[in-house]
């Protein structure tokens, strides 16, 4: 019981500040409530188990992602008056029902093998070795490390002075 | 009824298309950018999701969704430096001004 009302309480606030960020006109308060979704988030990875991502989520999101995006936000300063709502705004409206409602009642339709198993935890060490171990995700490790490397070369020479 | 798979998956459902609302209706650069980063987060939400409930629990969602994290890292990165670009050379980041490439 008490995890269902930790769960509807993530729920809620995350659906309520995801919805501020595509709404508020001000960006900067968008990019705070944006932190705040993320942090829900990472209360609802917490709840499912996954103690390593709900970490990796702070860290990540809620710690680097929305540094970054405040301080471009900050960096670029006629956001400041107006995030104005383009011109395809009720088609946008149209097409956000229309897919959110296909996408629940497919949901609610499908019937999913669920077990009553309880959560592997920690998972920390299962990770390390899904990852790192034999027959594991080594290949995409690497691949991921240098999709970052090459991230930062190509941002340091987008944002270069010539 | 209590909380289990479905709640995550329609949880993650309503979060990937407000993300989705947010990136076709707003004008600002940075906040298609914000809308996006809210789109993979719902996703992960439900590969988190599937990795919990599903028959026998394995750990490969939870894989999947470490790898998104990382590549929006790197998106988050280089859609900022591009927006960067743009402002630099054009003073604004309305992606309505920007339409050079448009057909």
């Amino acid at each position: 019981m008490t995890f269902d009302i930790v769960f509807w309480i993530l729920a809620v606030i995350a659906v309520v500040s995801a919805l501020a960020v595509v709404v508020l006109r001000n960006v900067f308060r968008a990019a705070l409530a944006m932190m705040l979704c993320f942090f829900m988030i990472a209360g609802l990875y917490a709840s499912l188990g996954a103690d390593l991502l709900a970490v990796v989520q702070v860290l990540i999101y809620v710690g680097a992602i929305s540094i970054l995006i405040i301080l471009a936000i900050m960096l670029t300063r006629d956001v400041w008056q107006a995030s104005r709502p383009s011109a395809v705004g009720i088609p946008a409206v149209i097409a956000f029902l229309l897919f959110g409602a296909v996408l629940v009642f497919t949901l609610l339709k499908s019937q999913w093998n669920t077990g009553t198993l309880p959560a592997p935890e920690p998972t920390t060490a299962a990770l390390g070795v899904a990852l790192f171990g034999k027959g594991g995700f080594i290949l995409p490790l690497e691949v991921s490390a240098a999709l970052l490397l090459a991230a930062v070369i190509g941002a340091m020479l987008l944002i270069r002075e010539k | 009824m209590s909380v289990g798979l479905q709640h995550y998956l329609i949880l993650s459902a309503i979060l990937f298309s407000i993300g989705l609302y947010g990136a076709m209706s707003r004008r600002n650069a940075v906040v298609i950018l914000m809308s996006i980063e809210l789109m993979l987060n719902a996703a992960n939400i439900a590969l988190v999701a599937f990795s919990r409930y599903l028959n026998p629990p394995v750990l490969t969602g939870q894989v999947f969704a470490l790898f998104v994290i990382v590549v929006a890292a790197a998106e988050a990165v280089v859609g900022l430096a591009i927006i960067m670009a743009i402002y630099r050379a054009r003073k604004t980041v309305d992606v309505d001004k920007v339409n050079l490439m448009k057909w």
